[in-house]
């Protein structure tokens, strides 16, 4: 049986319908974030697992009970508010034991649990400070120790680190896999950064307009989107327009127009005549001279109309003689040159068989 | 619907925290005002207050003289029916706007000056504005009494002065002159502050745009400063204009005679003559007079420069 | 310092210069030894001595602090539970019924209130009836404070309490109340001194017994003016200034440091 399970909710606002019959299960252990651009619903979701908002209608179940109706304090459910919502005029410590307080422990186990509270986010000599002495960083951390220290059934966390410069955003996203890891608490997760969603989760709940469109594992999310949206919202993708020539069990042949033919991994219930598109991730795409060999099967020849120099890597824009613009990614990884390709070139484009998705 | 039922539930809570309040004002504050009212509509009593509604068997009046019970026009006749009181309620719209204007001219300087100091000065600039506001209402009313007094020094310096032209001595005490320097002197902090408030939030970098387009000081103020401060003087000038109107303190300690307000009047209604049916029109009659002008202050302070100007 | 700063420096120290002399005034001639407010004679402790043994004058202020401690005290508390009730809920009357006393010219409220007093609850007009006339007043007040205090929080910190386990009642007396509590000692405070200087509501809802100090002060100005007015104008000049001065300093205090709790920075 899974810890959480959200049953055919809907919530309207007026005639805005924010989640819209939405229904998600969540296994005990597991690191679940809702993926979305803002307005998708996924913080009202996670509001109406709080109980800070009620559903016109469905079910939340926790352990195999309705929610709906019991009030936040009496739910064994937590958040970790978006801008930590430290109370100000507790210190650390007091913060933390918070939780505890209300559940009635004893002095002497509050305190126990508190140390290892602060110890587990690395902030043990921090009790006696408060939260308007601390950077940003560590009332995060704070805000981690405040949820986690009575072990609640389930923990949500609505987008902790947007407040988060990079390079800080970067060392929380590995320190919160570690703390989950080692508290073993259930945490719901919310976010609209899609590398952060891909980076932390078990699986990803991505939406959009209130409804799910796709629940995955990262790799499934992003190797094989289900439809033009999360393709499109995850990662970067190139797009053409397709339609099915051949539809055999391990392979797909699509028409794409005045190019030709290009070949695609299988795909469950498409049939021959499907129109849709083709979709590549600019990694699965290498770029190469027009004299060299193609290095797949899948070639095609363009002209470079536009490139982004990274550091790292060079993502080259190929308008191809349909007018289709494809990305490549290319690393920099031979010294001395910056970019390989200019604006106006004439490249070769190419990729494997079997890559891409056929979406409709 | 679930959600109105957690609605329902947040009543009890309600009830509890706003019921007190709204209880306490309900009755000392609504109540009073339905009672005046009505008490606007009843005949004045022989000996002050009011007539009884019935007839009663005690007697209110020296037997024979008649005594009219029940409600009546009467009093609202007496105030439309004598011109003096429409001339009574102009004066004090004209001392209102006096003060206001005399009020924002001398504001506004000041409020320019502590909006654009640096953080620390601003908060004791501020500060030195309230405080003479911490003294007691009728002291600042009484220390003007000192100043303006016939044996002051001011007296005998203007006093003097005009001698000297052959004009005669001026009492500056007892005058329309000194009901104005009253009215202004207590009213002036109500001003500062909330063109301060405004003017501290208005963007340097606009002054800094115009400049940069070709505006001298003069326009930069006119054009830039002035429109995005009218909030501000709106509000301000309805926080000086309103308690104005009503106020009777100053013209009864420094004005003369002549120079009754209409607050004059309304006490004179309730403390002096004791006729309330008519102190209570006087009294309805400021209220319509306050609403009409709250009433164009906000109207006035919507429709023009509502956007922020940070 | 730009040419134009150096008028409205001018402007500025004239405004100054008017609202102090007056005060100055007062203050200089309650050291004064001549009877009359006119010229300086010399320096002397009389008239605060006179005041001292001013038998109304010490009644009237025992009675001032009296009313001020009482009203300022049930102001307060509805004042608060006002505050709070119009910041949480969305309510259409009480906003109107809290405010209007605050904006409105006095005499109305003073007004109003005799009539209701004497016609409707036949009440001898006396300590009671003003406690009551300046509560009425200062709720408003105090409202102001407290409410504009809750909108300068953030409010995820009362839904982190509730979230955390506490129920209603002990996210208020543990998270809300600490909070407020500035504002609702400064509204205290500045009930107090509304309170202690009010002059024309409590001209109205007095009556004719027990002294107050502002309608003996009126009436010293009235009818026999002594220097003994500026001794005690002076006193109660100090004493709202006390007042004020800390009633500012909590405010400043509170707003400072303890609300930056929340929101993000940069470094670990």
């Amino acid at each position: 049986m899974a810890l959480l399970e959200i049953r055919n909710v809907t919530r309207r606002f007026g005639s805005y319908t924010a989640v819209d019959n939405v229904s998600i299960s969540v296994d005990a252990g597991e690191f679940f974030t809702l993926l979305g651009p803002s307005g998708c619903g996924k913080t009202t979701l996670l509001r109406m697992i709080a109980g800070f908002d009620l559903p016109d209608s469905g079910e939340i179940l926790l352990d195999g009970k309705n929610m709906v109706g019991t009030p936040p304090e009496r739910r064994p459910v937590h958040t970790v508010f978006q801008n930590y919502a430290l109370f100000p005029h507790m210190t650390v410590a007091d913060n933390i034991a918070f939780p505890l307080r209300m559940a009635g422990k004893s002095a002497h186990e509050i305190k126990a649990k508190v140390a290892e509270a602060l110890n587990n986010v690395r902030l043990s000599n921090f009790g006696g400070r408060f939260p308007h002495e601390l950077s940003g960083g560590q009332k995060q951390r704070v805000a981690f120790a405040r949820g986690l220290v009575n072990r609640p059934r389930l923990l949500l966390l609505d987008e902790p680190l947007g407040a988060l410069d990079a390079k800080l955003r970067e060392e929380m996203q590995i320190e919160l896999i570690n703390l989950q890891k080692e508290v073993g608490v259930t945490f719901v997760f919310v976010t609209h950064a899609q590398d952060e969603a891909l980076a932390l989760s078990h699986r990803i709940a991505v939406m959009n307009r209130g409804i799910v469109e796709q629940v995955d594992e990262p790799s499934k999310i992003y190797g094989f989107p289900c439809n033009r949206f999360v393709a499109d919202f995850i990662g970067k993708i190139s797009m053409m327009d397709a339609q099915v020539v051949e539809a055999a069990p391990l392979y797909l042949r699509l028409d794409v127009g005045e190019l030709g033919e290009v070949t695609t991994a299988g795909k469950y219930g498409v049939q021959t005549g499907d129109r849709g598109v083709i979709a590549i991730r600019p990694e699965q795409v290498r770029i190469s001279h027009p004299s060299d060999e193609p290095h797949f099967t899948n070639y095609f020849t363009g002209r470079v109309h536009d490139f982004l120099y990274i550091g790292d890597v060079t993502t080259y824009i190929v308008e191809l003689a349909n007018g289709a613009r494809i990305e490549a990614l290319l690393p920099n990884s031979a010294p001395g040159r910056a970019t390989f390709f200019e604006v106006g070139d004439e490249v070769g484009i190419s990729w494997r068989h079997d890559s891409g998705v056929f979406l409709q | 619907m679930k959600a109105e039922e957690a609605q329902r539930k947040q009543q009890p809570a309600k009830f509890f925290v706003a019921g007190p309040p709204m209880l306490f004002l309900l009755l000392f504050f609504v109540a009073p005002s339905l009672i005046m009212i009505v008490t606007s509509f009843r005949f004045p009593g022989e000996f002050g207050g009011l007539a009884p509604f019935a007839p009663s068997s005690v007697p209110v009046a020296p037997i024979g003289t008649p005594v009219e019970t029940g409600f009546t026009l009467e009093a609202y006749e007496f105030f439309f029916g004598d011109i003096i009181y429409a001339k009574i309620f102009l004066k004090s719209f004209a001392v209102a706007a006096a003060t206001t204007l005399i009020c924002l001219v001398m504001a506004y300087p000041l409020a320019l000056l502590i909006a654009r100091s640096d953080k620390r000065l601003r908060n004791l600039m501020v500060l030195l504005v309230v405080l003479p506001f911490a003294s007691n209402f009728l002291i600042r009313i009484y220390a003007w009494m000192i100043i303006l007094g016939p044996e002051s020094a001011l007296s005998h310096f203007i006093n003097t002065f005009l001698g000297a032209f052959g004009l005669g001595p001026v009492s500056l005490l007892f005058s329309p002159f000194a009901v104005l320097v009253g009215m202004v002197y207590v009213h002036l902090p109500f001003m500062v502050l909330p063109l301060y408030t405004n003017l501290e939030k208005h963007d340097r970098s606009l002054l800094d745009a115009a400049q940069d387009l070709g505006a001298a000081r003069w326009q930069r103020f006119w054009r830039v400063t002035w429109p995005l401060s009218l909030p501000g003087v709106f509000s301000g000038s309805a926080l000086v204009f309103i308690p104005v109107l009503g106020m009777f303190a100053v013209p009864d300690i420094l004005g003369g005679t002549g120079d009754i307000l209409i607050g004059n009047l309304i006490k004179d209604q309730f403390l002096g003559t004791r006729d309330w049916p008519f102190g209570s029109v006087l009294s309805i009659m400021l209220t319509l007079a306050v609403l009409s002008v709250a009433g164009l202050a906000a109207w006035f302070a919507r429709s023009s420069g509502t956007e922020r100007a940070g | 310092m730009s040419r134009g700063n150096r008028w409205l420096w001018l402007a500025a120290i004239l405004v100054y210069a008017f609202l102090y002399i007056p005060l100055a005034v007062v203050v200089i001639y309650s050291f004064n030894d001549s009877r009359l407010n006119a010229e300086w004679v010399g320096f002397t402790l009389l008239w605060y001595k006179t005041l001292l043994n001013d038998h109304e004058m010490l009644l009237a202020a025992r009675n001032s602090l009296i009313i001020a401690f009482s009203a300022s005290l049930s102001a307060t508390l509805l004042g608060t539970m006002a505050g709070l009730a119009i910041h949480r809920y969305n309510l259409k009357v009480l906003p109107v019924l809290v405010f209007t006393p605050v904006a409105m010219p006095e005499i109305l409220l003073g007004v109003s209130l005799l009539l209701f007093f004497l016609q409707v609850l036949h009440l001898t007009l006396g300590m009671a009836s003003i406690i009551i006339a300046h509560t009425t007043f200062c709720v408003g007040f105090v409202a102001i404070i407290v409410r504009a205090r809750l909108q300068g929080m953030d409010e995820s910190i009362f839904e982190a309490a509730r979230d955390l386990g506490a129920s209603s009642w002990q996210t208020f007396r543990l998270v809300t109340l600490p909070l407020i509590m500035p504002a609702v000692v400064a509204g205290a405070l500045m009930s107090f001194t509304l309170s202690i200087d009010d002059f024309v509501i409590t001209f109205f809802t007095k009556g004719v017994g027990e002294p107050i100090l502002p309608i003996q002060i009126y009436t010293m100005i009235k009818v026999a003016v002594t220097p003994e007015v500026n001794a005690v104008s002076t006193l109660l000049m100090l004493l709202t200034l006390v007042m004020i001065i800390i009633a500012s300093r909590l405010e400043a205090n509170a707003l400072a440091d303890k609300t930056s709790a929340t929101g993000g920075g940069t470094g670990t």
